[in-house]
């Protein structure tokens, strides 16, 4: 059985605060394209959060590729999201002061074991084909305050892909995007995490996205914290 | 390294608060090492006002005392050395020059030391350097007197000019011995040292403003007296060889006969002139030394009676001790001699206080710039927190956001100290001679020693330990934002 991602019981609270998450079960088979959607404020975010491993959960298990994250250290967290996971942010992904290639070489310098995932190749090189592949290909050198969004977005998708993490977690990358490239955005995604074989949970208010994943998740159906 | 990387980069990033930034603390630092640079000067020139003399003897007293008074012209003895002890302790075979000092009178606020030539050629100070002349030449008669540098500066007074002295320290300067002036024969070049601020007479000179009646005493007499039946006239005019007669304009003529002097003198045999009178009778009137003085004894006639201390050149360093030991021990007159590098550094170590509040104001300034740094960091901190939020995306942990901020600071402050250090040095080697010359300190500039390093290294210590403060602050955010910082 190779779930990429398997939940039980995670009961998540910021702080002292009421419960925000509260999910019983949710599974995820390798290769799978998730579209996750729910209303403002049902804890999207913070499941993203935890699956990365930069929230721990307050209660419940929480595996991914088959590691518990739930009883691993901050650190050993860390270090596990730097290697097997692509985070994709709704909007400012990118460092402001590093370069394109810099925001996308970001997650191997910052960790051995990612790096160690290039096949051999160099970063630059890596980096480099990547963005081809996004069609960011001439910008490497640019700036990142000198891109449009959907710019930025591809910059950041790049990033999330470099390395071939197993799971790329992306929370509204394309809201800020118009249609078209809303559609296009998606296309590359989709084609860079198959090249990569990765799993995908992609947040969206957008439902017209829908169709394009292999399966939808509706959080307030699994998270009894909203209920 | 990555975290170095991303630290320098933010920086520039941010260029303008973080070259503010640098520039408070480099400056605050060049502050301190300036500080301490002009402290070390000022301790270098004030050890240095007198050099090569061995010691310096007076009589029995304060060290500290007879260091202000015999060097720096501050205080009065309250006893002098009789000439035969100073004669007997400056023919000691292990003695090679000694300067005597007579002191205890002023001019207009400006002591009056009564020396020797011998103060012209052994005197050193600031390593070595001589007593030179600016203008005029050395005093050597009775009545002639050489100024230091601000002495003649201050009062305006030029060659030539005549002076009253003082006996006592009094600010008045007028009525006393008026009879008995002295002229201005030249003026020192300035040296920083309280010798500018001296009037120079011969020893001689010095005696003579002693003598109460304005008469050299008795010569069996041991000590001055007024009222006695020596050659002293009331009023101060004396006239010892009465064979000289100078005449004035309302008297020539008749050259042997007296002459008033303000209705004064009918009885003596003399005639004596005022000096702005001329005098007809050239070959008759003699005056002493083409002065005009009314006074007309030479300095072959006083004898020197005391000096008040007295400094001394070894032949040999080595018998310092020794020597010191034995005029301590001196049973014919309760006498000291002090070493003047020892006393002078006894004093400086007296003067401490000042130097350790100095360096505190100093020390609060650097840590004010370190502050500017803390605060400037910190609030960039609320701009920052979507990078924050982006690096532990890609897997940095909290003690990583930690580590750019304190390496953020550490460099901040590490940029700070090396930018104070060469901004001290550009200064000092842009402003040593205008401050040597302005204010005769000189400050050596001497490659960045062990004090600097330290310094250097405090300021980065309290850079690092200041950038815990905004680091701990966004360790603590990261901790809590988790992904879902809203911009
Ligand atoms: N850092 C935080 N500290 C405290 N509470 C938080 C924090 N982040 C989110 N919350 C709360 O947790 C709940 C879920 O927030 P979350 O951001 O996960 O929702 P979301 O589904 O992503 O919403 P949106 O669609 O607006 O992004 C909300 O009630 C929110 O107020
Ligand atoms: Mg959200």
């Amino acid at each position: 059985m190779s779930f990429t991602v398997d939940v039980r019981r995670l009961r998540f609270r910021y702080g002292g605060g009421p419960w925000v998450l509260d999910i019983p079960e949710l599974t995820l088979e390798r290769g799978t394209r998730a579209f996750l959607f729910g209303p403002s404020g049902s804890g999207k975010t913070t499941l993203l959060g935890v699956l990365a491993g930069v929230l721990e959960a307050t209660e419940g298990e929480i595996r991914v590729l088959g590691e518990d994250l739930a009883s691993l250290s901050g650190a050993r967290r860390d270090a596990f999201r730097a290697e097997h996971i692509g985070y994709v942010f709704q909007m400012f992904n990118l460092i402001p002061y590093l370069s394109v290639l810099d925001n996308i070489a970001l997650p191997v310098r910052m960790h051995a074991g990612r790096r160690a995932r290039l096949d051999g190749k160099g970063v630059k090189e890596t980096a480099a084909l990547l963005a081809e592949h996004l069609q960011i290909g001439n910008l490497l050198d640019n700036q990142v305050t000198e891109l449009s969004v959907g710019q930025q977005q591809r910059v950041a998708a790049c990033r999330a892909l470099i390395g071939a993490p197993e799971l790329i977690v992306a929370d509204e990358p394309t809201s800020s995007l118009d249609f078209d490239r809303r559609e296009a955005f998606l296309d590359l995604l989709f084609q860079e995490c198959e090249r990569a074989g990765a799993t995908l949970v992609f947040v969206s208010h957008d439902r017209t996205l829908e169709g394009k994943f292999s399966r939808t998740i509706s959080l307030p159906d699994i998270n009894k914290a909203l209920r | 390294m990555v975290i170095l990387d991303l630290a320098l980069k933010s920086l520039r990033n941010r260029a303008f608060s973080t070259s503010l930034t640098v520039g408070s603390i480099a400056l605050s630092v060049a502050l301190m090492i300036g500080v301490e640079n002009v402290r070390m000067g000022m301790r270098e020139s004030f050890s240095n006002t007198i050099s090569q003399t061995d010691l310096i003897v007076g009589t029995k007293g304060g060290t500290i005392q007879l260091l202000l008074y015999s060097v720096f012209g501050l205080g009065s003895p309250t006893e002098n050395v009789s000439w035969e002890a100073y004669r007997q302790w400056a023919e000691h075979p292990a003695v090679a020059w000694t300067i005597p000092y007579s002191l205890g009178d002023s001019h207009r606020g400006f002591r009056v030391i009564g020396t020797n030539q011998d103060f012209h050629r052994h005197y050193r100070y600031r390593g070595g350097q001589e007593i030179a002349l600016a203008e005029g030449r050395a005093n050597v008669d009775l009545f002639d007197v050489t100024l230091g540098a601000d002495v003649a500066a201050e009062l305006n007074y030029a060659l030539g000019d005549e002076i009253a002295v003082t006996h006592g320290l009094g600010e008045v300067g007028f009525l006393n011995h008026d009879h008995m002036p002295f002229t201005v024969v030249g003026v020192l070049a300035k040296t920083f040292t309280p010798v500018d601020r001296a009037i120079y007479v011969s020893l001689e000179g010095m005696e003579a403003i002693h003598w109460e009646g304005g008469a050299p005493p008795a010569s069996d007499d041991e000590h001055v007296h007024d009222e006695t039946d020596a050659a002293t006239a009331d009023d101060g005019h004396v006239h010892d060889e009465a064979d000289a007669a100078t005449a004035d304009d309302g008297h020539d003529e008749e050259a042997d006969a007296a002459t008033a002097d303000d209705g004064h003198d009918e009885e003596t045999d003399t005639a004596t002139a005022d000096d702005e009178h001329v005098h007809d009778e050239a070959d008759e009137a003699t005056a002493d030394d083409g002065h005009d003085e009314a006074v007309d004894f030479s300095i072959e006639d006083v004898e020197v009676r005391q000096v008040t201390s007295f400094f001394v050149g070894m032949t040999s360093r080595r018998d310092v001790l020794q020597l010191q030991r034995q005029i301590n021990d001196f049973e014919n007159e309760p006498m000291m001699a002090v070493i003047p590098g020892v006393a002078l550094n006894e004093m400086w170590q007296g003067l401490g206080y000042a130097e350790t509040g100095l360096r505190l104001v100093t020390i609060f300034v650097v840590l004010v710039g370190l502050l500017g740094m803390l605060v400037s960091l910190y609030t960039s901190l609320n701009e920052r927190r979507r990078e924050m939020a982006i690096l532990r995306a890609v897997g940095a942990g909290p003690n990583r956001i930690v580590s750019l901020l304190v390496l953020e600071s550490v460099c901040l402050s590490a940029a700070g100290a090396i930018g104070g250090l060469a901004l001290v040095y550009m200064l000092l080697s842009a402003g040593q001679s205008f401050v040597e010359a302005q204010v005769g300190l000189y400050i050596p500039i001497r490659p960045p020693g062990s004090i600097e390093f330290l310094y250097l290294a405090a300021v980065v210590t309290a850079g690092f330990v200041m950038g815990f403060v905004p680091a701990l602050k966004a360790y603590r955010t990261a901790l809590h934002d988790g992904l879902s910082v809203r911009v």
